[in-house]
């Protein structure tokens, strides 16, 4: 069988496992005697050895396979969890992700077979004291349940069959029957039974199975198969070739009493029936047993199917075309608001009814088609905690890592780059933030280091910080280093802000250069940092304070291609401000206008703001007279603020964000353009770069 | 008809005028052609990138090839026109004409190549060859350098 086709959802799923494991087994470390954790990563295990076996990934699949043998015996409480033990563990599922990478990239598990990994487990379960109590449990359930597991007995002969039965039996063939019971959590079912048809064919002929095998292979049983087999070989090895067969948990089978002469190889006896006696016996019970047994199982198949959110997986590139439909929909939407603007009189009520209407329509279209793509950042953060443990014992610094804000969506365009930046940061401030425990101690810290990563919604942006109770950045030596390096002179460092001598660790240069890193403790790759959220169209500032720690805050906009906005008239022309930007709008005197330092400012409830001069900026006439007053729209980027300076409001608008081109991106104050209702071009103005 | 010839080859060009000068531009270079139409200044940018337009839902830039041949600046007439062209490795963008006037159709063995070098004379490097139709020097505009940015020459 080919089973290609189920290598995506194989490797989806391996995923979810294995993030479930890192997950499970931290848990573990911290509390190793909660069952449920044990429970749950005996599942993760078992079904990653299930799965891994079913596509044909030996390594795979003997790796976990041994780990799952581990877990079982932490599970019955034969081993406790120790710390090496965890290692080791953390060691096999970085195995397991090798694999994976390996699969993912060629379909190809690879061939590293990891036997030291496999031997360590095994030293695992050798450490452990003798212990019969597991086998005879097994024996004893196995015992227990052999009675009402042997379906096979109920399994409908045909004539034919039976005809073919007796020859063989003539012939001194082998007729056995046997049930196989496939692992509930089984993902491919027809795949596992497909093997085990595969196994027992290469022992003997199935002559009937129940379901048919045709129904088999589509899947269409619960959680078990029987089969009639005629074989050379013995049951023994006949039920070992299936069960052979990854999760299928149980295979019982025996003989079948075909003829008076013949023997059940069973404990159980059989009754000696002459043979049509018992085969019309066993078609009439079958009838109502098979029934009554497929009822129950579809019950139960309904009752214990895991809740899980319905998904259809969506090209990304479809989804940008659906984007842009939006967005012509939207401009369309616009042409007609601004149609109905010119000749208004003339208007009906009826028609603006249908604007708005339609403006609703839109906006929900929006709306929705926005939300398809987003995607939390869980799936990227959540690998954080287990790199914080690795690190934290490879520096031997004590540290924790608080998270919050996993369930904030991104868009997943956005969500896709961020983990390399994240994990950059944290690095670092595992590394170079955090102090050894014994500086800590002198300092009256204690002596466990705290990271923070906290991500939050804030209007149209999504921040993500990250934060260290460390050593913070030491800005005399980042200055220092930056004069040595000729970056800047000294006397530029004299009148630099602490601020932006911090910038100045985003610059490609410093990032390179490891004496910075062991003076200051900052510097490594921070300009990939600052580069990939650029390219995002984020930001990203540092605040830190020496001794206490530093935060790295990543702003990341929320929209990437359609924004509210507020238009502006500056001179003749027309402008967009992102709404997400604005704090207020404000009337101001001229006669309010400060100077500090020649810049020109305003003091408004108690904060004093630049004011930025647009047509200054922009190059064009203003339309007002000095004397009148200004609009000032303030502006905010973080907590600082701007006044821009504008000619006229005209009102807030839904605006399509359309590329300048590389041909104008000289120009860093406009972000992009948008075209209005009436199909003129209006320029977008990047708020952040004007502050 | 003339003997066959290995690079001889059937060239369209579209034949446009600034002052009194004909420029030819290859026609598979070229998407559209506009009527003139009102341009969104871009602030801060070179001054012979004279802004964009909204051409069909696709914002472009449009550069004036007067501005750009150091020329004296464009005066928009009915004749103005804005060809949108499009090569390869660059984007879509509007050039600003005085005139189209008409398409062209040659074989390449009319065109002569510019073999000589006159620094002297910017507007030299916007032609690649010359072709004489009839009594008329008609010089084919190099795109390449059209669309690049002189910023830096």
């Amino acid at each position: 069988m080919d089973v290609s086709q189920y290598l995506e959802i194989f490797i989806d799923e391996t995923k979810e496992h294995l993030q479930n494991l890192n997950t499970q087994i931290l848990e573990l470390e911290q509390d190793p005697n909660n069952e449920n954790t044990v429970n749950e990563i005996f599942r993760a295990a078992h079904s990653l050895k299930g799965m891994a076996g079913t596509m044909g990934y030996k390594r795979m699949q003997a790796l976990t396979h041994d780990m799952e043998n581990v877990f079982s015996e932490v599970r019955n409480g034969n081993i406790k969890v120790k710390a090496g033990m965890i290692d080791i563990l953390f060691q096999c599922l970085d195995a397991l992700d090798e694999y994976l990478n390996n699969i993912q990239s060629s379909a190809d598990e690879g061939t590293n077979d990891n036997e030291p990994l496999i031997k360590s487990l095994k030293a695992i379960l050798d450490d452990k004291s003798e212990e019969p109590a597991a086998p005879a449990k097994k024996e004893t359930k196995k015992a227990e349940t052999a009675s009402d597991k042997d379906l096979w007995r109920s399994v409908k002969l045909t004539d034919t069959a039976k005809r073919v039965l007796s020859e063989a039996t003539r012939q001194g063939k082998n007729v056995f029957g046997t049930t196989v019971y496939v692992s509930e959590s089984c993902i491919l079912k027809a795949a596992r039974a497909f093997l085990v048809f595969k196994a027992v064919e290469e022992l003997g002929e199935i002559i009937v199975s129940e379901p048919s095998a045709q129904d088999v292979e589509d899947e269409k049983f619960d959680l078990h198969f029987s089969l009639i087999v005629v074989s050379d070989a013995s049951l023994e090895k006949l039920i070992a070739a299936i069960k052979n067969v990854s999760e299928i948990e149980d295979a019982v089978g025996g003989a079948l009493d075909k003829d008076s002469y013949y023997v059940e190889a069973e404990a159980g006896a059989q009754s000696s029936d002459s043979a049509s006696v018992q085969d019309a016996a066993v078609s009439n019970v079958s009838a109502d047993s098979s029934v009554d047994a497929k009822q129950k199982d579809t019950k139960k198949t309904a009752v214990s199917k895991p809740v899980v959110n319905r998904t259809v997986r969506v090209d990304i590139e479809k989804l940008d075309v659906l984007m842009n439909l939006v967005s012509e929909l939207i401009i369309a939407k616009n042409s007609l608001e601004s149609a109905a603007t010119v000749t208004e009189t003339a208007m009906s009520a009826a028609f603006n009814e249908h604007l708005e209407y339609l403006e609703s329509v839109t906006t929900n279209l929006h709306e929705s088609v926005m939300k398809v793509r987003m995607v939390p950042i869980e799936s990227v953060v959540n690998k954080f905690p287990r790199m914080i443990r690795d690190l934290s014992k490879k520096l031997n610094k004590k540290m924790e890592l608080y998270m919050s804000g996993e369930e904030t969506e991104l868009d997943r365009t956005v969500v896709d780059e961020i983990g390399d930046p994240l994990m950059h940061l944290l690095r670092n401030s595992a590394d170079h933030g955090l102090e050894s425990a014994e500086i800590r101690r002198q300092r009256g810290k204690s002596e466990t280091g705290s990271i923070y990563l906290d991500a939050y919604q804030d209007g149209n942006n999504v921040v993500i910080e990250v934060r260290d109770d460390g050593n913070g950045i030491d800005v005399e030596a980042v200055k220092k280093k930056a004069i040595e390096r000729g970056t800047i002179t000294a006397e530029q460092a004299e009148n630099m802000a602490d601020k932006d001598i911090i910038n100045l660790l985003f610059l490609p240069s410093f990032s390179t250069a490891k004496q910075v890193s062991d003076v200051s403790g900052r510097g490594v790759g921070l300009d990939v940092v600052k580069s990939k959220i650029e390219a995002l169209s984020g930001e990203v500032e540092v605040k830190t304070k020496l001794g206490e720690g530093s935060t790295f805050i990543i702003r990341l906009p929320l929209t990437l291609a359609i924004i509210q906005a507020l238009m502006v008239i500056v001179g003749n022309e027309k402008y967009a401000i992102s709404l997400g930007s604005i704090q207020t709008i404000e009337d101001i005197s001229p006669s309010d206008i400060k100077l500090v330092q020649t810049k020109e400012v305003i003091h408004l409830r108690g904060s004093v703001i630049p004011i930025v001069r647009l047509n200054e900026v922009l190059d064009c006439e203003t339309t007002k007279k000095p004397d009148e007053n200004m609009v000032v729209v303030i502006v905010k980027k973080g907590d600082k603020l701007a006044g821009l300076v504008v000619d006229e409001l005209m009102g807030q608008q839904e605006i399509v964000i359309k590329s300048l081109g590389k041909y104008i991106n000289k120009c860093k104050i406009i972000s992009g353009a948008t075209i209005l209702g009436d199909g003129e071009v209006a320029l977008i103005l990047d708020a952040n770069a004007l502050i | 008809m003339e003997e066959l010839r290995t690079d001889s080859e059937i060239m369209q060009f579209i034949v446009i005028k600034i002052g009194p000068e004909q420029f030819g531009i290859d026609i598979k270079y070229v998407d559209n052609i506009v009527r003139m139409q009102n341009i969104t200044r871009v602030p801060k940018v070179q001054d012979y990138l004279k802004g964009v337009i909204n051409l069909r839902g696709e914002v472009l830039p449009v550069v004036s090839l007067r501005l750009k041949m150091e020329l004296e600046a464009d005066e928009y007439t009915r004749a103005t026109r804005i060809i949108i062209l499009k090569v390869d490795g660059y984007e879509k963008t509007g050039i600003i004409v005085d005139e189209v006037m008409e398409v062209l159709t040659i074989d390449s063995s009319q065109i002569d190549k510019m073999t000589y070098d006159a620094n002297s004379d910017i507007k030299v490097n916007y032609v690649n060859g010359i072709c004489k139709v009839g009594d008329n020097l008609i010089s084919l505009l190099d795109l390449n350098v059209v669309l690049t940015d002189r910023e830096n020459a």
